[in-house]
C-alpha cells in the first residue's frame, strides 16, 4: 500500500462557505458558516488519508466538494493535474468519474425499488463510455464477485440484504467506473461491531487490488488508525495536525488531537483509573463565528494571548517531525502514559 | 394520587438478600406478521446499589427489550412477556398493576434513551419538561418545578443554566440535549438508572464528558447503573460487570477484568479480537464469520454455532445452559474451558 510517485490529488486552500441569509423577499447575506476554511493536502496512488474530528468540523463538506457536489468558495482541487473547481461540462463529468464515494448509510443510500443490478449499473447510464449496452451485466456480476456477494443474486433488491452486505453492494457501485480515488464517509459506523471487521478487511484487499487511493473519513480513530497511511485531524472547518499514522497516533504535537486521542475510551479495563484524560469544556464554537487566531483557543488549556492574534499555520513545528497548527506544538504521547 | 412508590415496593431491602435489581428467566416476544419473534430467550442479571452493569450486544440481541422490560415501557401487544420475573427489591414488577408501575417509573427506576433530540418535546421548553417530572409525581407548582429545573441543569453541568431553562431542545448542542436527558431521569433520585446507548449519537470529546457525568452522579447517589450499548471501550471504561448479549440470551456474564483478560465465550472472543489493534497493523482484521442470526429464524442448538470456530456436533442440537466458570462468572458454550485456554476448537 505504499503511496509510490506524483499525488494524484492535490487540494490547496480549499475554501467552502455557506452563505446566511436574512429577509425573505430581499435576501441579503449576513454572514457564512465556514466549513471548509483553508485546507491543503495531497493524496498519492494507493494511500489512505484518514480525516478524522469531530461533527461539524467540515470534514463531510470537504467529501462532497472533492466529488464535485458543491463548487468550492475558492482554492483549487487538483486530479491528476487538472484542476476540478475550474472544470465544467463535459470535462468535469469526466473527472467526476474518477473520484467515487461510499456512503455512511447503506440503509437509505440504496434506492429500496431498485434490483442491486441496476443500482450498481446505474454508474453506467451516466457514463455510457465506460461499457457497452451489451457488457453491463456481466460487469455488474464481476462487481458482485469483487466485494465478496453473490453474482447470481443480481435481481434482489437491497432489502433482500444485511447491513454489512449492503455496504458491500455500495462499495462494488463505488467501483463501477474503475475510479482511482474513493471517498469513504464513515464507512462503517451504522454497521454491527462484528461486520465492521469484515468491512474493513473488503476495502483493505480492494486498494491493493485495484491500486486505490482512499480519502477514509471516520470518527472512530481506532478504524482509522488500522487503515490510514496518513491521517489529518479536522476542526472547525481547519486542519490542525497532519502526519503518518504513528506520528498522530503516538506523538501528537497539537492541543486538540492529544484531547481526541485521550477521550477515546481504551477497550482494556486495566489501569482504567490511572488513565491520564484530558477532558475538554463545553462544545465547539460556531463555525459561522469562529474564534479569532487559533480557532481551537476556546478549549485549549495552552491558549495565551498570542493564540487570540495570530492564526498559527500548518507547518513543522520545532521537535516535532509533522505539520501542526499550534503555537506551543509539543508531542505528548497520551494513549500510552498512565 | 393513590398510593405513593414506597408504598408499591419497600424504600429499603426487600425480602430476604434480594438484589436491588434482578432480572430472572425474562421472555419477551412480539407477535409480527411475519411470525412471532422471539427477542428476549431467558434472561438473567442482578444489579447492586452503587454498581455499573454494562450490557453489550449487537442490533437484535434484545438488550434494549430487556431495559424496556424492565422498564415498562413494551408496547403489549404486540409485545408479551411470557415467562420472567423482574424483582425490584424483591417485588415483581411484572405482577404490579399498571397504577403501581407508573409509580415506580420514573421515581425508582430511570431512563436514558440514545437519540436525546426524538426523545425530548420539541414544543416544550426543557425547563417545562424537567419539571414536569416534579409538577407529576410531586405535586409541585409550576414556579416550584421550574426552580428545581434551574437546580438540576446546574447539577449536570449546563452553562447558564437560569437563562436557558425557558429554551427549547433544538436550541441545545447534542451533547447538552443528553445532559437534559440525564437531568430529566435523576430528578427524583431514581435507585436505578438504565442507559440505553447514552453516548453513541455524541462525539468522543463529548462522549467522555457525558460518560464522567454520569460516573459522577453514580458515586454521589449510590445508584445502580445498567449501562446499554455496543462499544467495547465505553464498557471498559466504567464497567464493574458485563453481561454480553447474543440472540435474546445472554452468553457470558463476567466481572469486567476478567472479560477482557480470558473471554469465556467464541461470540466475546470474537468481538475482543476484531478490535484493531496497533500491532496488526497492516495485516487482516480478525472478523466473525457470518451474520447475526435471524430473529424469526433462529439457528438450532447454540444461537453462535453458525458462525463459531469453536463448533462441535452437539452445538448444532443442544442449546448451551449458562455454565459457573467461577461463582462470579458464567459462559452458555458447551466449550467454555477450550474457549479460556485459547486454543482453537
Amino acid at each position: 500500500m505504499a503511496p509510490t510517485g506524483d499525488p494524484i490529488l492535490e487540494v490547496r486552500d480549499l475554501v467552502k462557505h455557506f452563505p446566511l441569509s436574512q429577509g425573505i423577499v430581499f435576501k441579503r447575506q449576513i454572514g457564512a458558516i465556514k466549513a471548509v476554511d483553508g485546507v491543503s493536502f495531497d493524496l498519492h496512488r494507493g494511500e489512505t488519508l484518514g480525516v478524522v474530528g469531530e461533527s461539524g468540523c467540515g470534514k463531510s463538506t470537504l467529501a462532497k466538494v472533492l466529488m464535485a457536489l458543491e463548487r468550492p468558495t475558492s482554492g483549487s482541487v487538483m486530479i491528476n493535474g487538472k484542476d476540478m473547481a475550474k472544470a465544467r461540462g463535459g470535462d468535469l463529468k469526466r473527472m467526476r468519474r474518477n473520484v467515487q464515494m461510499v456512503m455512511q448509510d447503506p440503509y437509505t443510500s440504496l434506492n429500496p425499488r431498485m434490483t442491486v443490478g441496476d443500482i450498481i449499473g446505474e454508474p453506467y447510464e451516466i457514463h455510457p463510455d465506460v461499457a457497452p449496452k451489451g457488457e453491463r451485466r456481466r460487469k455488474v456480476q464481476d462487481l458482485l464477485d469483487v466485494v465478496g456477494l453473490n453474482p447470481d443474486h443480481i435481481n434482489r433488491y437491497p432489502h433482500q440484504f444485511s447491513g454489512g452486505q449492503r455496504q458491500r453492494i455500495g462499495i462494488a457501485r463505488g467501483l463501477a467506473l474503475q475510479p482511482e480515488i474513493i471517498i469513504c464517509d464513515e464507512p462503517v459506523s451504522a454497521l454491527d461491531v462484528s461486520i465492521q471487521a469484515q468491512v474493513i478487511n473488503l476495502l483493505d484487499r480492494l486498494q491493493t487490488e485495484f491500486d486505490l487511493a482512499y480519502i477514509f473519513i471516520a470518527h472512530d480513530l481506532s478504524v482509522v488508525r488500522h487503515i490510514s497511511d496518513r491521517v489529518a485531524v479536522m476542526y472547525l472547518g481547519k486542519m490542525v495536525e497532519l502526519g503518518k499514522d504513528l506520528e498522530i497516533y503516538d506523538k501528537p504535537a497539537h492541543p486538540y488531537t492529544q484531547a481526541l486521542l485521550s477521550a477515546v475510551p481504551v477497550p482494556d479495563p486495566e489501569g482504567r483509573e490511572q488513565r491520564e484524560r484530558i477532558i475538554l469544556q463545553g462544545d465547539p464554537p460556531s463555525p459561522a463565528n469562529p474564534p479569532s487566531g487559533c480557532r481551537f483557543r476556546t478549549r485549549c488549556w495552552k491558549a495565551e494571548e498570542i493564540c487570540a492574534e495570530e492564526e498559527p499555520l500548518l507547518q513543522i513545528r520545532p521537535g516535532t517531525g509533522h505539520e501542526s497548527a499550534c503555537h506551543f506544538a509539543e508531542t505528548h504521547d497520551v494513549v500510552h502514559a498512565t | 394520587m393513590k398510593n405513593t412508590a414506597t408504598e408499591v415496593v419497600p424504600a429499603e431491602g426487600g425480602l430476604g438478600n434480594d438484589p436491588l435489581l434482578a432480572v430472572d428467566n425474562l421472555h419477551v416476544e412480539f407477535a409480527t406478521r411475519a411470525g412471532l419473534v422471539k427477542a428476549v430467550n431467558g434472561v438473567s442479571y442482578t444489579l447492586n446499589a452503587g454498581e455499573t452493569l454494562a450490557v453489550l450486544g449487537e442490533s437484535g440481541s434484545g438488550k434494549s427489550v430487556t431495559a424496556q422490560a424492565i422498564m415498562g415501557i413494551l408496547d403489549m401487544p404486540p409485545a408479551r412477556i411470557p415467562l420472567g420475573e423482574v424483582r425490584f427489591r424483591g417485588t415483581d414488577l411484572l405482577k404490579l398493576k399498571e397504577e403501581a408501575r407508573t409509580q415506580i417509573r420514573g421515581q425508582r427506576i430511570a431512563m436514558i434513551f440514545q437519540d436525546a433530540l426524538s426523545a425530548l418535546n420539541p414544543v416544550f421548553t426543557v425547563g417545562w419538561q424537567i419539571g414536569e417530572m416534579f409538577r407529576v409525581h410531586r405535586g409541585m407548582s409550576r414556579r416550584d418545578a421550574e426552580t428545581k429545573a434551574v437546580e438540576l441543569m446546574d447539577r449536570v453541568r449546563i452553562p447558564a443554566a437560569k437563562q436557558r431553562v425557558n429554551d427549547y431542545p433544538h436550541q441545545f448542542s447534542g451533547g447538552m440535549r443528553q445532559r437534559i436527558m440525564i437531568a430529566m431521569s435523576i430528578a427524583l433520585d431514581p435507585e436505578v438508572l438504565i442507559a440505553d446507548e447514552p453516548t453513541t449519537a455524541l462525539d468522543v470529546t463529548v462522549q467522555a464528558q457525558i460518560m464522567e457525568l454520569l460516573a459522577e452522579l453514580q458515586r454521589e447517589s449510590n445508584m445502580g447503573l445498567i449501562l446499554i450499548t455496543h462499544d467495547l471501550g465505553v464498557v471498559a471504561d466504567v464497567a464493574d460487570k458485563i453481561a454480553v448479549m447474543y440472540g435474546g440470551r445472554i452468553v457470558e456474564n463476567a466481572p469486567v477484568h476478567d472479560i477482557y483478560r480470558t473471554p469465556g465465550h467464541p461470540y466475546t472472543k470474537g468481538l475482543l479480537e476484531s478490535i484493531p489493534r496497533v500491532d496488526q497493523k497492516g495485516q487482516e482484521l480478525y472478523a466473525i464469520k457470518g451474520l447475526p442470526p435471524n430473529l424469526l429464524d433462529m439457528p438450532s442448538g447454540c444461537s453462535f454455532h453458525p458462525r463459531c470456530p469453536y463448533r462441535q456436533d452437539n452445538c448444532v442440537t443442544d442449546v448451551p445452559e449458562l455454565y459457573e466458570i467461577n461463582p462470579t462468572r458464567n459462559s452458555a458454550c458447551h466449550y467454555w474451558r477450550e474457549v479460556l485456554d485459547g486454543t482453537d476448537g
